[in-house]
């Protein structure tokens, strides 16, 4: 655009520049602050005297001497074992990616491959299945899984979020799959391949990049969770985000805010470096929808 | 693809569908008019030196066997449905009957549970989208003119209030914002009045949350306008700005009609995606003044006692609502589909 378009005015490249700058503030500041406060004991990070007090670390520099303190990193780590919520997230995450792309990549591959009239129906079904609340198929889970002693397990919790994230999975997939040209299994077919050798040797070396894809929304999707894995989960079992709700009290238990800012920042750092190495292929499943339709 | 190697490839992915969205759905319509067995009272007579008393006593034994032999408990019918922590039929009526305008009727209309978190739902999903759509446009458009190193440094940040959990997102801006906290301090300072709490006042905490909402979605029209407009049409921008039309003309007739159908495409994502709105209201210890259908469905499970009716009630009827969310995008669909044969 900028290539046809006559050189900005400067009140325009201003106004342009600012309200830029405005959103860094507005995406990153909250995160920096965060971070910083969660080095700082909670009487400066939420200080009544004087705002001040949480940048220059006053009542922290009293009682740590030092500007800085990882106690509440500490307390959070180690003494309420955050540390097991951050292994239980790792297994629930990568099972559900793994197992969720097994699962996507055969249902999609034989969505985009079939020429029958059933496969609009099943992504139908599946996109009404996308749309309804997680929360709202809990209270459906609970009794079965009371009455067959399967609550509580990571295992479960796994499964369900598998099933959760398939109707996505397959939509995005599909999309995927859709833009590899069909000839190419053709020939491999022809070559003396079935479908299923077809599928495996000759399209999923080329569908790296939608399988990549996909797959970072599936984790996104598993590590967010909060409905499931609060409600479906043991307490000993609680991934990150749940636990980091326990750390907020309620109104019978007394909660710890500084353990719950240095959990926050610790579930967050994941989530940056996601960003950074994968910045290109979640821009492309975001899109991934859009432009097509 | 044969019928028989489509069924095998599809099978995993539909029998995880089948069993655990498309049972759980049959399963929460069931308990939904099903309710727990009452307790079952004996009357016993205990005699005493002053003469005979009945009592009457829970028979722990016979309650315990009872609800274990039918652990769905008794069959009551829409009874859950209309009972004042749902639809409230019976006060609606007398609300109706009583008030004597639309506002007083609305405000009785507030004092009711499921009415209030439908109330804040439907302006909590009805207010971000908009607000969304507009903040994400801004930004795509001002990011376009960066250069490009810029370009992928804005991304990289704005994608942070996206990708983060809704519960983590909405903690550290309710830390912020905080009576204590760095915002909470600044909106005292402009509002002149040191005792200023966002989390005391409904409005404010309505705000608050819109405020969340549209933070946390804005990212996500921003990308998909900002891929939109690396679409557009250069020769027809090059060729109306020949024609004399200035940068505001161009905007509105090129720019804007080229990116309509994401605005749709995202709107209704994003109307099916807000009403479920949920980890913000506990991420911002909210529920004295707002509550949403999904916390509603939370609370009820996640007490001491776990009143499986009432919140399978509740989610039937937030099913019914995404339902007609849903349709314009399943019509949508349908014509797509058609017009591709």
């Amino acid at each position: 655009m900028r290539t046809h378009s006559e050189k900005n005015p400067v009140h325009l490249s201003v106004l342009i520049n600012g309200f830029v700058i405005l959103w860094l503030l507005m995406a990153a500041f909250p995160f920096l602050w965060t971070v910083w406060g969660s080095f700082k004991v909670e009487l400066d990070f939420f200080s009544i005297a004087n705002w001040t007090n949480a940048l220059t670390g006053e009542n922290t520099q009293r009682t740590h001497e030092g500007a800085f303190t990882a106690a509440a990193y500490e307390g959070a780590w180690l003494q309420e074992e955050f540390w097991l919520a951050a292994i239980n997230t790792a297994i629930v995450c990568v099972s559900v990616v793994v197992i969720s792309l097994t699962f996507g990549t055969l249902g999609a591959y034989a969505l985009s491959r079939s020429t029958h009239k059933y496969t609009f129906w099943l992504l139908i079904t599946a996109l009404i299945f996308r749309a309804m609340p997680p929360v709202t198929l809990v209270a459906g889970y609970l009794l079965p899984f009371f009455e067959w002693n399967l609550w509580g397990h990571l295992s479960t919790s796994i499964i369900v979020l598998v099933a959760i994230n398939q109707p996505f999975t397959l939509w995005m997939l599909h999309s995927f799959f859709q833009k590899i040209p069909k000839d190419l299994d053709e020939s491999a077919k022809v070559d003396g391949c079935n479908q299923f050798q077809a599928f495996w040797h000759v399209i999923i070396p080329v569908m790296w990049p939608g399988v990549i894809t996909t797959g970072l929304f599936s984790f996104l999707l598993a590590y967010n969770d909060f409905a499931v894995t609060a409600m479906l989960l043991a307490k000993e079992n609680h991934t990150m985000v749940p636990k980091i709700a326990s750390f907020l009290g309620t109104t019978q238990t007394e909660g710890n805010v500084m353990f719950a800012v240095a959990s926050v920042v610790s579930a967050t750092a994941p989530l940056f470096i996601l960003i950074m190495f994968f910045q290109r292929q979640i821009v492309a499943g975001l899109t991934q929808g859009a432009v097509k339709g | 693809m044969k019928h028989r190697t489509f069924f095998w490839f599809i099978l995993p992915t539909a029998l995880s569908m089948l069993v655990f969205i498309a049972m759980p759905i049959v399963s929460v319509v069931t308990q939904s008019v099903y309710t727990p067995h009452e307790a079952v009272l004996v009357e016993t007579e205990s005699c005493g030196p002053f003469g005979c008393s009945k009592e009457t006593v829970i028979d722990q034994a016979a309650t315990k066997s009872l609800r274990e032999a039918e652990p769905l408990g008794r069959f009551v019918g829409l009874e859950i449905y209309l009972d004042r922590g749902h639809l409230a039929v019976d006060e609606v009526a007398q609300a109706w009957r009583d008030s004597e305008g639309i506002s007083e009727f609305i405000s009785e209309l507030n004092n009711l549970p499921f009415y209030r978190a439908m109330g804040f739902t439907l302006t909590y999903t009805f207010t971000v989208a908009p607000l969304m759509l507009l903040l994400g446009f801004l930004i795509a458009v001002s990011v376009n003119r960066l250069n490009r190193y810029l370009k992928g440094l804005v991304i990289f940040f704005s994608l942070l209030p996206m990708i983060v959990s809704p519960l983590i997102g909405s903690l550290v801006l309710f830390w912020m914002v905080d009576s204590r906290g760095i915002l909470g301090t600044f909106l005292q300072w402009v509002a002149g009045d040191p005792d200023l709490s966002v989390k005391a006042s409904t409005s404010l905490t309505w705000v608050m949350l819109i405020v969340y909402g549209v933070w946390h979605a804005a990212p996500f029209s921003f990308i998909v306008f900002y891929a939109g407009l690396q679409t557009l049409p250069g020769d027809l921008l090059e060729s109306a700005q020949i024609d004399g039309a200035n940068r505001w003309q161009r905007t509105w007739h090129i720019v804007v009609p080229h990116l309509l159908p994401l605005v749709t495409f995202v709107a209704l994502i994003q109307l099916m995606d807000n009403f479920r709105v949920f980890e913000p209201i506990v991420g911002f210890n909210s529920e004295a003044h707002a509550t949403s259908l999904s916390w509603f469905i939370f609370n009820d499970l996640g007490g001491e006692t776990r009143l499986l009716s009432s919140a399978s009630a509740t989610s039937v009827l937030t099913i019914i609502g995404v339902a007609i969310l849903l349709a314009p995008v399943l019509v949508r669909t349908w014509r797509d589909y058609q017009r591709k044969g």
